[in-house]
């Protein structure tokens, strides 16, 4: 049983009161949403962080290992803010290549 | 500290301002984090939030709690963002969060903030301070909850009440609100074949803010991302109501491309549609951004430019309406002229 | 009122001359609220204005909160109730009415805000007096209802409301209802406590402990510590079960009402009933009347002299309206052969007030149950006088001799 199912099948005894939230939502992963995904090319990115500051999903994010900027798939939907606000223009909107295989 | 004094201490900090001249507004380094930080910094407004894809609001209330500067509790309005951030069981909140009702936001604030502040006293809180945000969309702002914003601030609690404006009830299916602007299309203003969309301008909201003659009171909008987080801290460090106006784009409502929604933010400035400024204690400066039109009016980009691509307003370009566009651009000069008198800016 | 436990074991009280909406500020006061929120409206003014007073001479450490209206008023007393505080509110009609749409939120939000009522008309056409129309249409709010009977009444029944509704297998918002003007208006001797046994009987608030979203077991606040989403959108996969939820607090607070009432009579030998119902001179009676509120005073004279002339009369009065005591009825009424029951309000296009139809439903299952008639009163502040009311016991008398029962619904006072 998914933890989804868990909930749905919890009874008024069951539930914690008045509502109170019970899971983060980074549980609910909202990456299946997109069309395209945005990719990156780091000779022409110079990190100025303005996709990580404009992205609405917390998207794209800074490693702070690497340094470099990344995408959270599991989460972007696919907008475009990030490659239309790129000074740079060092981000593409793609159709992922798993989608194109299906067509 | 002595009964005596505690019960001075007390009376000096309760709900009863008797001062005359009001404190100067404490002194507020500029925003200190680099963007890097600012980017490490965890969110506190988490993904999986089901707003839709390019989502203007969405991007202000990251930025929002990334702009804390400490302990915080946060209530909603009902609206978009309340919705998307909360479908049970999943809450997109990493702050303490209450939603209640549409109209009562500011309302809900000044509880939260009484009961700090009482439990404060009576040391049975462990935080020195904890701020209180109060976040609503214009719906929840210049209509239904206005009455209750109005109370709140003339009461004078201590919390920040910001306002992200989409112009319009987008939650409930793009409805026109008192935020709409003249000659949008929206569900209940529909761009028919006698009406060019919403007849009425939209309405003067931070005048009517400013009049209350609280501390803090600013506009700003997202693609200047670092202007709009500076003004949430200093709204913040206000003892006392403040107010932050954000212009935040909505693809759906505004029937935009989503990627565009930050170059709409950043066209509303580039027009002077939407102004950004700030004014403490009444005294009313440009932001930067702004304040760039003012010092090079040359540069200041038409009207048409910003209401090209968005839906609302295609009807707009029909033969018959252009004099709407007209009309528009008009108003946005008449305002802006006005908004530089305003704010004293001398341009050479 | 019953006396209970001996004269000696009772603690120290002070004998002070308050109307009820005094007493009910005194009361508050006493309790150690930590947030008021109102908004003034007439027959209530007095409560805000005495706790405005305490505020101002520096009596509490209460913040208190004078809203620009009521809706407002509640809101901010649900929102510093989740945040931890003990909160106290008060209103009336208009005001109550104004406040309808948060009601239910508070109830939802599981916020145990205690508020006085006094008692009013609703508009239209105006009228400032007192019946209990305002509270009565918040019957289905999820709020406790609490109606007093007099001023001793509504000063003990707000520092016990404050016990049952913290309470945190309840945690349910209560209205405490005083006739508006009999009550909030009247002069009355009042027997008031010491502020430290007050706030030793009610003790500290204690909150829920309930999981939050990060999985820990935290208390039931907004605090930054421990973040907690209060108020999400809830999809009908679980809105339902909250809802039950709520019933079984109701039915929790059933044992805590009589639970404090005991509790309160042990400490100060001032008892009401078993807290949900009071009963006068019923145990014998073969007609009795059901009563809400300071009629039932008026009403025990009235039994007395009927008493007096042999007839068998008794008397029941509904302390707790919500959660509404089935069992307690169905125990003590089922020698009854006809029963009056008194509404001061209407619910317009149904078989009689509220209160009737309530104590017609609870009494439906007995076997043999009694007549049951309905007399609408005292609408708008109408007096009622025990000559008025002896056509209550005239008619009850007639129903029990024919065993027939002409007029279910009866406008008792009104000018044909």
């Amino acid at each position: 049983m998914s933890k989804q199912q868990q909930y749905h099948g919890s009874g008024w005894k069951n539930l914690v009161m008045a509502a109170v939230s019970q899971k983060p939502s980074t549980d609910f992963l909202t990456g299946d949403w997109k069309t395209f995904m945005p990719v990156a090319d780091f000779e022409k990115c110079v990190t100025c962080l303005t996709c990580v500051m404009l992205c609405p999903e917390g998207a794209a994010r800074l490693d702070s290992n690497t340094g470099k900027v990344y995408f959270d798939l599991n989460f972007c939907k696919g907008c475009g803010i990030c490659a239309a606000e790129c000074p740079t223009k060092a981000i593409v909107m793609q159709i992922p290549e798993k989608d194109k295989a299906e067509e | 500290m002595t009964t005596t004094q505690n019960e001075q201490s007390n009376r000096k900090n309760s709900s009863l301002k008797l001062e005359l001249s009001k404190p100067a507004m404490p002194k507020v380094e500029p925003y200190k984090q680099t963007a890097k930080d600012i980017a490490l910094k965890p969110d506190l407004f988490l993904s999986g939030h089901r707003a839709c894809a390019g989502c203007g609001p969405a991007t202000v209330l990251r930025l929002v709690t990334k702009a804390l500067r400490g302990p915080t509790i946060v209530t909603q309005a009902t609206g978009c963002m309340e919705i998307v951030c909360s479908i049970y069981p999943y809450t997109s909140w990493g702050l303490p969060w209450l939603h209640t009702a549409f109209e009562n936001v500011a309302a809900n604030a000044s509880g939260i903030e009484a009961a700090v502040k009482a439990l404060g006293k009576k040391g049975k809180i462990k935080q020195e301070h904890i701020d209180v945000i109060a976040i609503a969309g214009d719906g929840g702002t210049y209509d239904i909850g206005l009455q209750a914003l109005s109370g709140a601030i003339e009461r004078g609690h201590d919390f920040l009440f910001i306002l992200y404006d989409n112009e319009g009830y987008m939650n409930t299916g793009i409805q026109r609100s008192g935020g709409t602007p003249m000659g949008a299309s929206t569900t209940t203003t529909p761009a028919g074949k006698v009406l060019p969309g919403k007849m009425e301008k939209k309405k003067p909201l931070t005048e009517i803010i400013l009049a209350h003659d609280i501390e803090y009171v600013a506009t700003a909008t997202p693609y200047y991302w670092k202007d709009m987080m500076s003004k949430v801290q200093k709204g913040l460090e206000v003892e006392g109501s403040a107010f932050l106006h954000i212009f935040a784009p909505c693809p759906r409502g505004w029937r935009t491309d989503p990627s565009r929604s930050m170059s709409y933010s950043k066209l509303s400035v580039e027009t002077c549609v939407f102004p950004i400024w700030e004014a403490v204690n009444g005294k009313r400066v440009l932001s930067i951004p702004s304040k760039m039109y003012a010092l090079a009016p040359q540069k200041k980009k038409p009207v048409i430019d910003y209401l090209e691509g968005q839906g609302r307003f295609r009807h707009l370009f029909k033969p018959e309406n252009k004099h709407v566009i007209d009309q528009i651009q008009q108003a946005t000069d008449n305002h802006w002229q006005k908004l530089l008198k305003q704010c004293e800016t001398t341009i050479r | 009122m019953a006396q209970i436990g001996k004269e000696e074991t009772l603690i120290k009280q002070e004998l002070l001359a308050l109307n009820g909406d005094e007493a009910v500020a005194l009361a508050a006061k006493q309790s150690d609220v930590d947030v008021v929120a109102a908004y003034p409206i007439t027959p209530q003014t007095i409560i805000v204005e005495k706790f405005s007073e305490y505020v101002a001479n520096g009596e509490v450490q209460t913040e208190f909160v004078c809203t620009e209206s009521e809706h407002s008023a509640i809101s901010a007393s649900l929102a510093a109730s989740v945040t931890g505080a003990r909160v106290f509110t008060a209103s009336a009609s208009a005001g109550l009415a104004l406040m309808h749409e948060i009601l239910f939120v508070t109830s939802g939000s599981r916020a145990p805000v205690v508020m006085a009522i006094a008692n009013r008309a609703l508009s239209a056409p105006i009228n400032i007096h007192g019946d209990q129309s305002d509270s009565m249409a918040e019957r289905d709010s999820g709020w406790l209802h609490i109606y007093v009977e007099n001023a001793q009444e509504a000063y003990d029944s707000i520092i016990q409301a404050f016990k049952i509704a913290e309470d945190p297998t309840i945690s349910l918002p209560i209205m405490v209802c005083l006739d508006g003007f009999t009550i909030s208006h009247t002069l009355e001797n009042v027997n008031v406590l010491l502020d430290e046994i007050v706030k030793q009987f009610i003790g500290e608030r204690v909150l829920p402990m309930i999981i939050n979203h990060e999985g820990k077991t935290v208390p039931f606040k907004l605090d930054p510590d421990n973040p907690m989403t209060m108020g999400p959108n809830v999809s009908p996969v679980f809105y339902f079960e909250f809802k039950r939820q709520q019933e079984e607090a109701m039915k929790n607070a059933l044992k805590k009402i009589q639970e404090v009432n005991t509790q309160f009579a042990t400490l100060t030998g001032r008892s009401y009933g078993d807290g949900l119902v009071d009963t006068y001179k019923l145990d014998d009676a073969e007609l009795a009347v059901i009563v809400v509120g300071s009629t039932t005073g008026t009403l025990k004279v009235l039994i007395d002299e009927l008493r007096s002339e042999g007839i068998k009369v008794g008397l029941l009065r509904l302390r707790t309206f919500r959660p509404f005591p089935v069992e307690q009825l169905q125990k003590n009424l089922k020698h009854i052969k006809a029963l009056a029951v008194m509404d001061k309000s209407m619910s317009f296009g149904s078989l009689g007030g509220p209160v009737f139809t309530e104590v017609r439903n609870a009494l439906f299952d007995i076997k043999e149950h009694p007549f049951i008639i309905n007399y609408i009163f005292g609408l708008g502040g109408r007096d009622s006088n025990p000559l008025g009311l002896r056509k209550v016991f005239e008619d009850l008398q007639q129903i029990a001799k024919t065993g027939q029962v002409d007029t279910v619904v009866h406008y008792l006072g009104l000018k044909e």
